[in-house]
């Protein structure tokens, strides 16, 4: 039977030039980059490479790289490390509705622990109006958080005009950069952010190694105490293997950027247009041109999405959705239900991410599989209408 | 997560459809909540001859309203009105946790046709 992955929002796959890069280091070289003899130098050397690599990728400086355990430590980082040492010069933080619960969780902590928290409203595409930031910026704001590109519908905020406009007002800005990286150009001082989280294993790298960038000059109390590892900022023996596989998967991700994205978007649109155009009220979610080259989002009326899901699985093609039946928590995607898609159309959606490893032959095969899914779910269903 | 029964009666659900002349017609669930289904019974001579339902929701609550045909044909209406949300998720080895309430809707559906067919009885 045909495995085809499209789900790599959740994840991807390693690249095989990333695990390869990785191996010496669980077992040649495995010594404590903080060793001074040549075990540990050279744990060391690769540590600072890696480190070199991945700020190459942002258009950053190596000192400006705090390795994390991923995406959501490096959100963790960044706002309880500037909400913890600015508490003081004020308790308002900004951020938006659709953020990833990494950012709307530590949002909640931090509201338990005394700060302002407001949550930006999304248009009906998913996108932030900057006027609103601006607006909400009090004399009591601290931090602006906007993720960069969303994880569920894959629209790209307007970053540039954010960071201009908070900085303008001398706010600090972080975004999270976990879905973006690889698919569209992600650079620091074109964005203008202070901070930006990235993860490895997004953008074909490792699981549980991620990067929090920060600004030279710009200062955060650390979460995790010890032996004064990464500056300080971030204490923990460093995993070298993971870090090695993150800088791979960077080099890569620079790299290939201008390649994946061109064949990303190609199978994008050819999967949206030919699955509008077969399938009746079915509908696209997200923005039409702002969005991620591999982002297909959609809904279709009268069948519920973890139903498709589970049928495509058994047809070898992984996807997701943001039904609710399907969650952890039953409850139906808060992207979603921002829009303002009505309640039983949310359990109707599905989520295709591509990844670079995808083909067009296989964009028709799930295409063909998709079309006669959802006539067998519809034909099923006690709410489509009778012709 | 899934029982490999859960899963063959996802794939091959048995009894699908509605009955044109259905002597009762239970509906249960709302698709706002993401699950609803519609059961139709035939009644004759006090069994039933013929159950099938309509689904919307997820692989579990598609499932138990294949299972659920399937143990109800052919019993009487007391017999019926005894088949609990357990039994169905029994006869499927099991249901995930979560979907133990919000997907096992057909027993009440099955309740609810024959709620129907009662009264309709009782007004003729």
């Amino acid at each position: 039977m045909a495995k085809i992955y499209m789900d790599n929002s959740a994840t991807t796959k390693p690249d095989p030039e990333v695990v390869s890069a990785m191996l010496p280091y669980f077992n040649e070289y495995f010594g404590n980059a903080s060793s001074l003899h040549s075990f540990g130098q050279e744990a060391a050397g690769a540590l600072n490479r890696s480190r070199q690599q991945v700020a190459d990728l942002l258009g950053a400086q190596p000192d400006e790289i705090i390795f994390t355990s991923g995406g959501t430590e490096s959100d963790n980082l960044a706002l309880k490390g500037i909400a913890y040492l600015k508490k003081n010069a004020g308790k308002h933080i900004i951020t938006s509705v659709v953020e990833h619960p990494a950012i709307l969780n530590t949002c909640k902590n931090l509201q338990d622990n005394g700060f302002k928290v407001t949550y930006l409203p999304v248009d009906d595409q998913g996108l932030i109006d900057p006027n609103d930031v601006e607006d909400a910026i009090i004399d009591d704001t601290i931090l602006i958080s906007i993720m960069h590109a969303n994880n569920e519908i894959g629209t790209i905020q307007p970053i540039e005009d954010i960071s201009r406009l908070a900085h303008e007002k001398g706010v600090l800005v972080h975004t999270d950069a976990v879905q973006s990286i690889g698919k569209i150009p992600v650079n620091v001082d074109d964005l203008g952010v202070d901070m930006l989280s990235l993860s490895a294993h997004k953008i074909h790298g490792p699981k549980g190694v991620g990067a929090l960038y920060v600004r030279k000059g710009t200062r955060l109390e650390s979460l995790i105490h010890g032996g004064g590892h990464e500056r300080g900022k971030r204490s923990g023996t460093e995993n070298i293997p993971g870090i090695v596989g993150l800088a791979k998967a960077a080099e890569l991700a620079g790299q290939r950027l201008e390649k994946d994205a061109g064949h990303l978007a190609n199978l994008r649109d050819a999967a949206i247009t030919k699955i509008l155009g077969s399938i009746s009220e079915s509908y696209l979610n997200g923005h039409p041109t702002q969005r991620l080259p591999n982002n297909v989002h959609l809904r279709f009326s009268y069948v519920e999405g973890e139903s498709l899901l589970m049928m495509l699985n058994m047809k070898g093609v992984a996807v997701s959705t943001g039904s609710a039946c399907s969650s952890k928590s039953l409850e139906p995607s808060h992207v979603l239900a921002t829009l303002g898609i009505p309640p039983e159309q949310i359990h109707g959606s599905l989520r295709i991410t591509l990844g670079r490893e995808n083909t067009m032959d296989e964009v028709d095969y799930v295409v063909e599989n998709l079309v006669e899914i959802v006539t067998k779910l519809r034909a099923m269903s006690p709410i489509t209408p009778k012709n | 997560m899934y029982s490999e029964k859960v899963m063959e009666h996802f794939s091959n659900p048995r009894n699908v459809g509605e009955i044109e002349d259905a002597d009762g017609i239970g509906e249960v669930g709302n698709p706002t909540c993401g699950d609803m289904m519609t059961i139709y019974i035939k009644v004759n001579d006090g069994k039933l001859t013929d159950v099938k339902f309509k689904t919307f929701g997820c692989a579990a609550a598609i499932a138990t309203s294949s299972m659920m045909t399937e143990i109800a044909k052919g019993k009487t209406i007391e017999e019926a009105l005894e088949i609990s949300r357990d039994d169905v998720a029994e006869s499927l080895d099991g249901l995930p946790p979560a979907k133990l309430h919000c997907s096992n809707l057909a027993a009440d559906g099955l309740h609810a046709a024959i709620e129907d067919y009662l009264n309709k009885s009782k007004s003729n």
